[in-house]
């Protein structure tokens, strides 16, 4: 795989950090198909995997066992899951990011469901996916002021990232549609939709 | 075992010790603010470590026990007052027996946030990925109380045990709370690690179980640029642009982008979750920086 770094993050969790994005989904699914002893939680994100453990005096050998790891060749990867999300595209603010583009609001459809994406990392609610792969042209700023409420399913652009709001909840990207596809259920399992490392596809249905 | 609640205080919530292994589906661990003392109020009354129990904010809550119960009360010391048969006593606790029709009041606790009231092999309420835990940035788990709300404990006889006693030094001024070296120290100057450690910090009243706003000396850094998210602990100290640190309380969001200079250990992390608005708190070095 490639160079890690281990950086300490408290009695009972170390942060290791990679090269890539790709470094750490793969680090981050070795670390899962191991099973590894005292390992309690692992999450993913652009760069690092931040790994934490039941009690401070397994981490030291954890910490040994994610060297290791980090430096087998990634060859056990599977190829990522692929995602269809199907969205109706009438967000709220999908004219202002046609105007902010200098696009038409149906090439901002086209471009945004083109795109595949990818799951970097899931935070901010539970469910919630960073999805990275936005046509560049989309790229638009957050708004100057997030709304209070956004509903669920909402399906939002911001900076390099797409993303569906999971539940009702404050967010400050543009809305340019929704989905009724439900992303994150404590009674499935998974739980949430979409994983760190999966591909994820936009299908407009009208 | 039934009681009522009559009035939840400022905030009442059902916490038990959270919901770890969902952090990468962007679920964080929840549970109590301060641990230590929801193991000691379930362990008085000889409940599982982690059984639900009812951490409650700076007093107010009301009871009434719809049947004699005992309970147990640990972490922010609240004047206890029971009013039964048309008297009211006030009582120390932190084991007590609360006839059926009594009701149980809290005060402001002199020191602290939170208090625990247990009762006899907890709450019984639903769990969510295996917590009863109410998280509130993510709105997961039993919704905060409300008056009116009943609640129902198990019907065993309660086992009135001895357990150490209350952690020392979490109520002193200022607090001293351990500090581990976090991820990305090396993102500030020297001067930013010893102000760190010389000053004392105020504890603002912008804090709840999400994070605890300080204010006191500017942490500079010593490089410029934006940190791509990352995976944050409870107890991290995470430093804003503005330079003035926060801590990650139960609640905290499973990824951040700041960077964490420091992490605090687990029992600091506990203390934390006494911080009160106004308070001061230093932090003390420990481990490898």
């Amino acid at each position: 795989m490639s160079a890690a770094v281990l950086r300490p993050s408290g009695e009972r969790a170390v942060l290791v950090e990679l090269d890539s994005l790709t470094a750490a989904h793969a680090l981050s699914a070795s670390i899962l198909a191991a099973e590894l002893p005292g390992v309690l939680d692992v999450v993913p994100a652009a760069r690092t995997v931040l790994v934490t453990v039941h009690r401070a005096d397994q981490l030291s050998r954890v910490a040994t066992r994610l060297q290791q790891l980090a430096r087998e060749p990634g060859d056990a990867a599977p190829e990522p899951a692929t995602a269809a999300i199907p969205v109706v595209y009438d967000g709220a603010d999908l004219a202002e990011v046609a105007r902010l583009t200098s696009l038409s609001t149906a090439e901002v459809i086209a471009r945004h469901s083109a795109a595949t994406y990818t799951a970097d990392f899931l935070g901010f609610a539970p469910g919630f996916a960073y999805l990275s792969g936005l046509d560049q042209s989309l790229h638009v700023p957050r708004l100057d002021s997030p709304r209070t409420a956004v509903p669920a399913g909402a399906v939002a652009i911001a900076g390099e990232y797409s993303a569906v709001y999971p539940r009702t909840s404050p967010g400050g990207w543009h809305l340019i549609g929704h989905t009724d596809t439900v992303m994150f259920d404590p009674a499935a399992d998974p739980p949430a939709r979409l994983q760190a490392g999966m591909r994820v596809r936009f299908e407009a249905v009208r | 075992m039934t009681l009522t609640v009559l009035d939840p205080g400022g905030l009442t919530l059902v916490q038990d010790l959270g919901r770890p292994g969902y952090a990468g589906l962007g679920v964080t661990e929840s549970g109590a603010a301060d641990r230590r003392s929801l193991r000691r109020a379930n362990r008085l009354l000889g409940n599982d470590d982690g059984a639900p129990a009812l951490e409650t904010t700076l007093g107010g809550l009301v009871l009434r026990a719809e049947e004699t119960v005992v309970v147990a009360l640990a972490g922010a010391p609240a004047p206890i007052e029971v009013v039964a048969g048309g008297g009211s006593t006030r009582t120390g606790g932190p084991v007590l027996r609360l006839p059926a029709g009594a009701e149980l009041r809290l005060g402001v606790p002199e020191w602290g946030m939170r208090t625990y009231l247990a009762l006899p092999q907890g709450v019984l309420t639903g769990r969510t990925l295996g917590s009863a835990s109410y998280d509130t940035l993510a709105a997961l788990g039993p919704p905060p109380l409300q008056a009116g709300d009943v609640l129902q404990a198990g019907a065993g006889e309660a086992v009135i045990a001895t357990v150490e006693a209350e952690a020392p030094g979490w109520h002193g001024a200022p607090y001293m709370l351990d500090l581990l070296p976090g991820p990305r120290r090396d993102w500030f100057t020297d001067g930013a690690l010893t102000a760190l450690f010389a000053e004392p910090y105020t504890v603002t009243d912008l804090g709840d179980r999400v994070g605890v706003r300080l204010h006191g000396a500017g942490l500079e850094r010593a490089r410029r640029g934006e940190l791509a998210s990352e995976g944050v602990v409870r107890g991290a100290v995470q430093v804003p642009a503005d330079g003035q640190p926060l801590i990650f309380g139960p609640d905290h969001p499973v990824t951040g982008g700041y960077p964490v200079i420091g992490v605090l250990t687990d029992d600091a992390a506990d203390a934390s979750g006494q911080l009160r608005p106004g308070g001061q708190i230093r932090f003390r070095r420990r481990g490898d920086w």
